[in-house]
């Protein structure tokens, strides 16, 4: 029993006042995903409620974190502290600009794949829980993407991973299940790296709190082995976002589960891979990614050039567009080498938004390329221009943007990273972006030319248009256009995300309002 | 006590790489094990270690007094042994069901998400 009388003073360490209502918007994206999660699953005899219901959920999450971003650009970043305890003893969920942005687009690319799992997932995938799975891998997302706390980030990851190990295997086939061991050993690995990292960092700093490592990192950095911290991290990260030399494992494993599931993969795991490598190098660590900005730089320039030559040798539509994944990977990875004084980390931060609604657009096409074209392999495809002319609009929309051609989204942020590389002086690094993006558009116009423009190798069966698999696709592609034609909007906030995360008063201030300490 | 953990740690994680270079999905399994109990040796000792003084806060006092243990790598590693185990077990039954698939635990021949005879991408229009 406490003693009624303390000398020491708790509220420097307890909430003592209630937590203002908007606040929690903080924590309900995650609070929201689990509970929707736990109930789709005792809903399991129901299949086709529970479709409605996850679907009418992401719809929900998608206004929830736009109700977020809206309160962070009005008022800079948000913080909420759990269990009253104030930081670094609480674990913090802050949400800056970044964060934000980040959760709200890939709400809009989960919500997308939502609706398109109408089609994709039959009964028995309902049954086997794949609405389910989504939620919680939608609760592992926003959580990586919300939290403060370097430890708390880890167990995102692993929430994500588990929900991914049972969306990648949903269907037991052969292939699958090779598929599903490679992804996961791999992965499983790459989060006890990250994990590694986590311990080494608690070693040296005391403290697990982003704001409070962020703020301290400069006194610490004579003697503390900081630069071996931030290549841990690097390699980790590199690993889950598929960079060069450590990315045979997407290949291998993406063109494998159904395709909305490849859809959310690709739209989002990578992602959450470059989004924590931004938040740890870049915010945490900023003099060690200065260090070692040339050896990101040559990774980056691997992983577009063997992400596009890739992407080239490929028959399959479905691992054709795994390298395309990676090779946008490696254009991001240009970002967080050039770095954010000449805008690199905005252009990594715009083209991991694009990336997200674009990849998912991708892969979702592939699903209606084999369901009119009667299969994945680019050599049996054909006539699908003569099929639907609408159809092959849209996928040429898609394809122009992942090469980054204008007028659509993929050519603002490498416009941003080639003028950086260029500014810079790396000249190498804006040819090799380039360079990619001249092969991507080599692979991209073979497949337009052997899967619509070609005469249909056999009479296929022509296969009707689905509201379910078109409004998604349809949606996603106006983003898609949107982004490229007014990209003012989009093109202030990611500058404003990265002036966030390289100047970290702001963050700071909203974790810790009294300073530190 | 911390040189003798940490050559310890190190021991471990040698262990772990070795047994998770072999080809057999089985000894990787074992390796990830490994990996698991290595990395919650490495979080126990960055916590710093000290001896038979638990984190209570005795009778009178309001604050812990110096020297005792630290509670939260302690906290952080339950939470790491949870989800290494989880892990692990999924991991062994999907092993397990590989095998029965594939009927093979050599990685080397698991090769129906790349088969060898892949065909070559239309060379021609």
């Amino acid at each position: 029993m406490a003693a009624p009388t303390s000398a020491v003073d708790l509220s420097a360490a307890l909430i003592t006042v209630p937590v203002p209502l908007g606040h929690w918007l903080a924590i309900l994206p995650v609070a929201h995903c689990i509970t929707l999660g736990a109930v789709l699953l005792m809903l399991r005899a129901y299949p086709r409620l529970q479709a409605w219901l996850a679907i009418s959920g992401l719809a929900l999450l998608a206004l929830i974190d736009a109700a977020l971003l809206a309160k962070v650009v009005a008022e800079g970043p948000l913080t909420m502290v759990m269990g009253r305890w104030l930081p670094p003893f609480g674990i913090a969920f802050t949400i800056d600009l970044f964060g934000a942005l980040m959760a709200f687009t890939s709400a809009l690319a989960a919500l997308a794949a939502g609706i398109y799992a109408l089609t994709d997932i039959g009964d028995s995938g309902r049954r086997y829980g794949f609405f389910p799975l989504l939620m919680l891998l939608m609760a592992g997302v926003s959580g990586a993407f919300l939290t403060g706390d370097v430890f708390n980030l880890y167990v995102w990851f692993e929430v994500l991973l588990i929900s991914s190990f049972g969306l990648i295997i949903l269907g037991s086939e052969r292939r699958q299940i090779d598929g599903a061991l490679k992804y996961a050993v791999l992965n499983l690995i790459a989060t006890t790296l990250f994990l590694v990292g986590v311990g080494i960092l608690y070693a040296v700093f005391g403290t697990l709190n982003m704001a409070d490592i962020a703020a301290r990192a400069r006194d610490l950095r004579t003697t503390a082995p900081l630069m071996t911290l931030a290549s841990l991290f690097l390699l980790a990260f590199a690993m889950k976002a598929a960079a060069f030399p450590v990315n045979f494992w997407l290949p291998a494993a993406y063109h494998t589960p159904r395709i909305v599931v490849s859809a959310l993969f690709a739209g989002l795991l990578t992602k959450v891979g470059i989004y924590a490598l931004i938040r740890v190098v870049v915010m945490l660590l900023p003099v060690e990614r200065q260090e070692l900005s040339l050896l990101i730089a040559f990774i980056a320039a691997a992983t577009i050039l063997v992400g596009a030559l890739g992407a080239l040798a490929e028959n399959d539509i479905r691992r054709l567009f795994g390298y395309i994944v990676i090779s946008g990977i490696g254009n991001m990875l240009a970002g967080v080498a050039l770095g954010g004084t000449g805008g690199g980390i905005s252009g990594a931060v715009f083209y991991a938004l694009h990336s997200m609604v674009l990849m998912t657009a991708l892969y979702l096409a592939a699903g209606e390329i084999a369901r009119r074209g009667g299969g994945f392999l680019l050599s049996g495809l054909g006539g699908l221009y003569r099929q639907s002319g609408g159809f092959t609009a849209l996928s040429l929309v898609l394809f122009l943007a992942a090469c980054g051609l204008p007028p659509f989204s993929g050519f603002w942020p490498k416009v941003i990273l080639v003028k950086a590389a260029l500014d810079s002086g790396a000249w190498w690094l804006a040819a090799v972006i380039l360079a990619g993006g001249f092969l991507t558009t080599i692979a991209f116009g073979r497949l337009f030319l052997l899967a619509y423009w070609r005469p249909a190798p056999m009479a296929a069966k022509p296969a009707a248009a689905l509201w379910r698999a078109g409004l998604p696709l349809a949606a996603l592609t106006a983003l898609v256009v949107g982004f490229g034609i007014l990209p003012e909007q989009l093109l202030a906030l990611s500058q404003s995300a990265a002036a966030g995360l390289a100047d970290r008063e702001a963050y700071v201030h909203s974790v810790f309002p009294g300073g530190i300490r | 006590m911390e040189p003798l953990l940490a050559i310890l740690v190190g021991l471990f994680f040698a262990a772990a790489i070795y047994l998770m270079l072999s080809k057999f999905t089985i000894r990787i399994m074992l390796g990830i094990a490994i990996l698991g109990n290595a990395v919650n040796l490495l979080l126990f000792t960055s916590g710093r270690l000290t001896r038979e003084v638990p984190p209570i806060i005795p009778a009178g006092l309001d604050s812990l007094p110096a020297g005792t243990a630290n509670p939260l790598p302690q906290a952080l590693i339950l939470t790491a042994i949870v989800i290494s185990f989880s892990f692990l077990t999924f991991l062994l039954v999907l092993t397990y069901r590989a095998y029965q698939d594939l009927g093979t635990d050599d990685t080397s021949e698991m090769r129906a998400a790349e088969p060898d005879d892949r065909p070559l991408p239309p060379l021609g229009y």
